[in-house]
């Protein structure tokens, strides 16, 4: 293994130079912005070149049980702190790669034409390549450092791709939003690599997992809980978890590349890299679970309410990550890296499926315009669309697919990663604190049920029934003449992504399925490459409740399935959402106001701070720091202007002040 | 190799000179241009011979006594703690001399003249090794700042100047008493009684100073270097001074003028009085950790962008005292290359501002937005300085944080994470103030007609800014270049210090302390003898 390691640094190092090549040239030469097709080669170039370096290692990895180091360099040192720019490849990591380059090569080749007719297209794809290199080094690093600077590189890059149309304030607020939000978690991380380093003095994973022995049972504890606030951060997770729908405000591509498929798994896979190390507290275990079965569920219910469908997709991928978190807090490592493959797959087709569908729609809004109608509509929100099969035929099918994926109906992609996470929450059950994990496990089903239902609820909205828009605004009729498919290099790549969605499943079968009908089973792929990484939980259940929770769950998507049909079916949305209003009544609304968390957030922290600062801090600075300052300057000026009346120049007034003085000394040696 | 260090310390005052025979604007700009240049050049040399495993000053030029009876010589030299910021200055310098190329238009010669005595002084500063020298360095660099901001400054300019002169003055007359008692002590010890401040017999093992009379030094020392750096709350002549400055006024203040008090603190303060240093770390690591959080917050409501970026520093000059006062390698190390970092970056910040004043004649946040769109180069300089400022990982700011918050976090003098816990959180924070400053300025809609007229920075512009850029990247990427000549001499001074003070200590077990004494130096004591004995054992 040793002697391909090297191969890691050029996985690393290809995308750097895409962004350097086309961020300079783009910057410096004008004449380079233009050439759309040469920017978009060579940053797709520099994302699909490390992919196959990827499937190269990945073909001499098999069987490999120790991981390999390639030092590039020493980045800090200073007294006893060290740390080097380091890779470590194993078969997590390099499992995350092959994620990372892969799908995001699709999502370049596919921006190339979503893109096409953008000004900033040379700065879009030098950030992409950009955001590609904080991320290889994320999920590549040896060390906790380095994954800190990964980690906060891919956080600029998100800031910088949400707000990439800057001159839209409300996007550059979003942009701003998502890196605060990150800034906190990252706090609790730098104090939490404080903290490791103190008592192993060091941040490489191998000395962390390999020295759990060295670290009190509350270390553990503070510091695990301080890198899942971390990660609640940078994935989305119940406290900080408000950034994300927000940053929907950047293109469609960044959303599934970023904000779907890779970047807002990494706390997924930080947890999972450390798993050894968060095995040792059962109750650290429980808040990671009790973080992810609270987001999925909360997550779940304010998708039901949404009728912009890129915020749909967005709560849609807090839940799911919220599946994932429910999974590493049961022990469940391998269900969890699982359930973040297939979600890439499926998340990433419907991110831009929708995409396609929002390209749909403002070529409509285009087209009405150059007609001379003056007509504006919010071209994301589902109660325009309608009918959108008909037109978007390719669009569609792979939308469904994937819809079909996250619904969790067998034997596509989500169905058998989300299955795992739920046998697994319930065997959690059986351990320690088992009532609250079976109430975890409950509140999971019910999510999953929510998933089916409001996926199918989207899918339907956008593209059953007839065209809405012509019926919303009159002058808009006859409009769905405008509405076209997506141009090949864009359902391509849907395509490919809809295949991944139907059969990515097929890494992790569970075993027990195959072994029912073969006696013993040695399956899942999946399960398997991971065996070295992870530290699973012990499975407990025996064959037949693992297939009675398979059957229960399958029941339960159907029963979210049906729903949806049973309630959109006749092409409606607002009067069925009406009526489902009308039955939840006021909890309709807290969905609908997303449980007020922005508000709370706002008027309880930012604004008091800001208030404070202003009314309070800046005040006390100018009347009171400064103030004594001047109270000491013009105390002595006061000194000076009294004392100067005895410096008048004049001889006379001190040849009269020397008499006095003459007089008063004659008079007290003469009377006294 | 000595002559070579005279010349680069003395080159910018002869350049001066040369300046007062000039008539013509250009010449004169041409001029300092070249003199700060060739400086630059040779002090790379010093660089480049600089024996980094050496503990002891190097380049060493030690002179006759010339102050009467005193024993107070000239006497400069480099060693790991002022190499780096020996080489800031000269770095510095021609780019200060380039941003004002176009923006000062009176008294040009003058102007320029101010900025090379400056440099002088500056450079001075860095490389006395005599008390005595130092200060006299220290107020050469003071009377050209004075004139600086008092001449080519803004509209309030002589009330800031004023402020900022007479604030520094009282400061540093209060330690010039002091410095004239450890001058007769050390004579007394050291040098047959004739009055020394030799840097080597001052920091000499047989020189100690009792604790009481360390006390009352340490505190009059400190009071000059905490107005000097500035630390909360002695900072309020800071803004203004920045406010009212031209750009190369404050693009000095901020890179090479704040960094006299800490250098000062880690040359002079914490060697001189290790007992009493010790003593009060916790009491700067609070005033250090108040000015983080404080300047940060303060930093958040300016409206005026300058005032803003001055409140910033106050936040990260925080930061450098919280590593110095950590006492071990890691956090000062951190606040040596962090004293760097924000000379980078706020002299960065500063002269990005002035660009954008020069074009528009205002520094009010509300007259900006969106000026990304005019301005696109501009803004990806102006976007790595603010994420420099910032601490993002890969910048340079983040080394220096990130050395300086695990350092004083693993601190044994400290005693308690929480100055680190809390200081992180000014990460936080800067993060809020300068990414809304940055998007009310560059993004969003135009909203002022003006902003729609705003031409790209030319090649001058972009010629001076792009070596500062390189900087802040090769340092957040290889720090260990530029850590590397500070290493050895951080931690011997520091292993020093604490050998010195557990020698005091010991000492003065068997003197007769007052109370208060005997309180402030009981935990400090134990430190240092707890770490002799592990010195020992190892």
């Amino acid at each position: 293994m040793d002697a391909y390691v090297h191969l890691v640094a050029w996985i690393v190092v290809i995308p750097l130079i895409g962004f350097l090549f086309n961020g300079v040239a783009g910057l410096f030469f004008e004449s380079w912005r233009s050439r759309k097709f040469l920017i978009g080669a060579i940053a797709t170039g520099s994302v699909f070149i490390p992919f196959l370096i990827a499937v190269y290692l990945f073909s001499l990895l098999q069987g490999e049980s120790q991981s390999a180091t390639i030092t590039l360099f020493t980045w800090i040192e200073a007294g006893a702190f060290s740390a080097d720019v380091a890779y470590r490849l194993d078969q997590l990591s390099l499992l995350m790669v092959l994620v990372v380059t892969g799908v995001g090569a699709l999502i370049h080749f596919y921006s190339m034409g979503y893109m096409a007719d953008d000004e900033g297209y040379w700065k879009f794809f030098s950030f992409m390549n950009l955001f590609i290199f904080a991320m290889l080094n994320l999920v590549l690093a040896d060390n906790m450092l380095l994954l800190f600077l990964g980690w906060e590189g891919v956080g600029l890059c998100s800031y910088l791709l949400i707000g990439f149309w800057y001159t839209d304030m409300s996007k550059s607020d979003a942009a701003k939003k998502a890196f605060l939000y990150n800034r906190v978690g990252d706090f609790a991380f730098l104090v939490a690599l404080f903290m490791i380093f103190q008592t192993i003095g060091s941040l490489r994973f191998d000395d962390i997992l390999n020295g759990t022995q060295f670290f009190s049972s509350e270390q553990v504890f503070l510091i695990g809980i301080l890198i899942l606030i971390g990660a609640t951060g940078k994935s989305a997770q119940i406290p900080l978890f408000v950034w994300l729908p927000d940053a929907m405000a950047g293109p469609t591509p960044v959303s599934a590349l970023i904000h779907a498929a890779t970047m807002v798994t990494s706390g997924v896979y930080l947890i999972s890299r450390l798993s050894p190390f968060y095995m040792i507290s059962t109750e650290l275990m429980l808040c990671v679970a009790i973080v992810g079965g609270f987001t999925a569920f909360i997550a779940a219910t304010i998708a039901l309410a949404k009728y912009d469908i890129k915020a749909v997709l967005a709560y849609s991928t807090v839940s799911q990550l919220g599946f994932m978190f429910l999974a590493l807090g049961s022990g469940a490592y391998v269900a969890a890296i699982f359930h973040l493959v297939t979600h890439a797959f499926f998340k990433a087709c419907l991110f831009l499926g929708s995409g396609s569908v929002i390209h749909a729609m403002h070529h409509v809004e285009h087209k009405l315009h150059d007609a001379g109608k003056k007509i504006h509509f919010d071209p994301q929100d589902m109660r325009f669309m309608g009918g959108l099969k008909a037109y978007l035929p390719d669009t569609y099918k792979t939308f469904l697919l994937a819809t079909i994926a996250i619904a969790g109906i067998p034997p596509l992609a989500g169905f058998f990663s989300k299955d795992e996470i739920l046998v697994m929450t319930f065997n959690a059950g059986m351990g320690e604190y088992g009532a609250i994990y079976i109430g975890l496990w409950v509140m999971a089903l019910i999510s999953s049920f929510m998933t089916a239902f409001y996926m199918f609820r989207l899918t339907l909205g956008i593209f059953h029934g007839k065209f809405r828009l012509p019926e919303k605004i009159r002058e808009a009729t006859g409009s769905e003449r405008f509405l076209h498919e997506s141009p090949l290099t864009m359902t391509a790549v849907l395509w490919v992504l809809g295949v991944l969605a139907v059969i990515g499943g097929f890494i992790g079968i569970p075993n027990f399925v195959v072994a029912s009908f073969t006696g013993t089973a040695d399956v899942n792929l999946l399960s398997n490459w991971l065996d070295h990484v992870t530290l699973d939980a012990d499975l407990l259940l025996g064959k037949e409740v693992e297939w009675m929770l398979l059957f229960g769950s399958v029941v339960v998507a159907l029963a979210g399935v049906f729903t949806a049909f049973h309630l959109y079916g006749e092409s409606e949305l607002e009067t069925p959402d009406a009526r489902l209003a009308k039955r939840f009544g006021a909890i309709y609304q807290v969905w609908i106001d997303k449980y007020n968390l922005d508000e709370i957030y706002e008027g309880v922290i930012v604004r008091p701070v800001v208030r404070f600062s202003d009314h309070v801090l800046a005040v006390f600075d100018n009347k009171f720091i400064d103030g004594f300052v001047n109270t000491i300057a013009s105390v002595v000026r006061f000194m000076g202007s009294v004392t100067r009346y005895f410096q008048t120049g004049l001889v006379q007034s001190y040849a009269f002040g020397i008499v006095l003085g003459v007089i008063v000394i004659l008079s007290m040696l003469l009377f006294r | 190799m000595e002559l070579l260090l005279n010349i680069v310390i003395y080159l910018p005052l002869f350049g001066a000179l040369l300046l007062l025979f000039i008539r013509q604007d250009d010449w004169a700009r041409w001029i300092s241009l070249m003199v700060t240049t060739v400086t630059f050049l040779f002090s790379l040399q010093l660089l480049f011979q600089f024996d980094l495993s050496s503990t002891t000053a190097q380049y060493l030029t030690v002179g006759e006594p010339f102050l009467g009876d005193w024993d107070v010589k000239y006497m400069v030299g480099l060693d790991g703690l002022s190499m780096m910021l020996f080489m800031l200055t000269t770095f510095m310098a021609p780019i200060v001399v380039l941003s004002s190329w176009r923006a000062v238009t009176t008294h040009v010669a003058g102007f320029y003249s101010m900025l090379l005595i400056l440099q002088t002084g500056s450079l001075g500063v860095f490389a006395a090794l005599d008390l005595f020298m130092f200060y006299i360095f220290f107020e050469l660099t003071q009377i050209p700042m004075f004139f600086l901001i008092g001449i080519w400054g803004g509209e309030n300019r002589i009330y800031a100047t004023l402020k900022f002169f007479i604030y520094t003055l009282v400061g540093w007359l209060i330690m010039l008493v002091a410095l004239l008692y450890v001058g007769y002590a050390a004579g007394n010890v050291m040098n047959d009684g004739v009055f020394t401040t030799d840097w080597r017999l001052l920091t000499d093992r047989q020189f100690q100073l009792g604790l009481v009379e360390q006390t009352w030094l340490f505190l009059a020392f400190g009071f000059a270097f905490c107005i000097k750096i500035p630390i909360f709350p002695f900072h309020s002549w800071l803004p203004l001074a920045h406010t009212e400055a031209p750009t190369a006024g404050s693009v000095v203040l901020a890179a090479i003028a704040l960094k006299m008090g800490t250098y000062a603190v880690l040359r002079f303060l914490i060697p001189l009085f290790p007992n009493a240093a010790l003593a009060f770390a916790p009491l700067f690591a609070v005033l250090a950790v108040i000015g983080i959080v404080y300047g940060a917050l303060v930093a958040m409501v300016q409206k005026d962008v300058k005032k803003l970026v001055a409140y910033s520093s106050i936040s990260h000059l925080g930061f450098v005292v919280l590593g110095m006062f950590a006492f071990n390698t890691m956090a000062a190390q951190g606040a040596l290359i962090q004293m760097v970092n924000h000379g980078l970056s706020t002299g960065a910040l500063f002269i990005i501002v002035g660009m954008i004043y020069e074009r528009r004649h205002t520094r009010l946040i509300s007259d900006f937005g969106g000026i990304a769109r005019m301005m696109p180069v501009l803004t990806v300089m102006f976007m790595i300085a603010t994420l420099a400022s910032i601490g993002l990982p890969g910048l340079n700011g983040f080394v220096g944080e990130f050395l300086i918050l695990v350092g004083s976090f693993n601190s044994d003098v400290l005693g308690t994470q929480w100055y680190a816990v809390i200081a992180a959180i000014g990460v936080i924070l800067a993060a809020g103030y300068m990414l809304w400053m940055f998007q009310r300025v560059m993004f969003g809609p135009i909203t002022h007609e003006e902003n729609k007229k705003l031409v790209d920075i030319n090649t001058r512009e972009i010629a001076l800014l792009v070596p500062i850029m390189l900087l802040i990247v090769w340092i957040g990427i290889r720090p260990v270049h530029f850590t590397q000549y500070s290493e050895v001499g951080v931690e011997n001074m520091l292993e020093d210090t604490r050998a010195r003070a557990a020698i005091i200590a010991q000492n003065a077990t068997h003197e007769t302390l007052p109370n208060w004494a005997v309180r402030l130096y009981e935990v400090p004591l134990k430190v240092a003898l707890n770490i002799e004995e592990q010195n020992k054992e190892d």
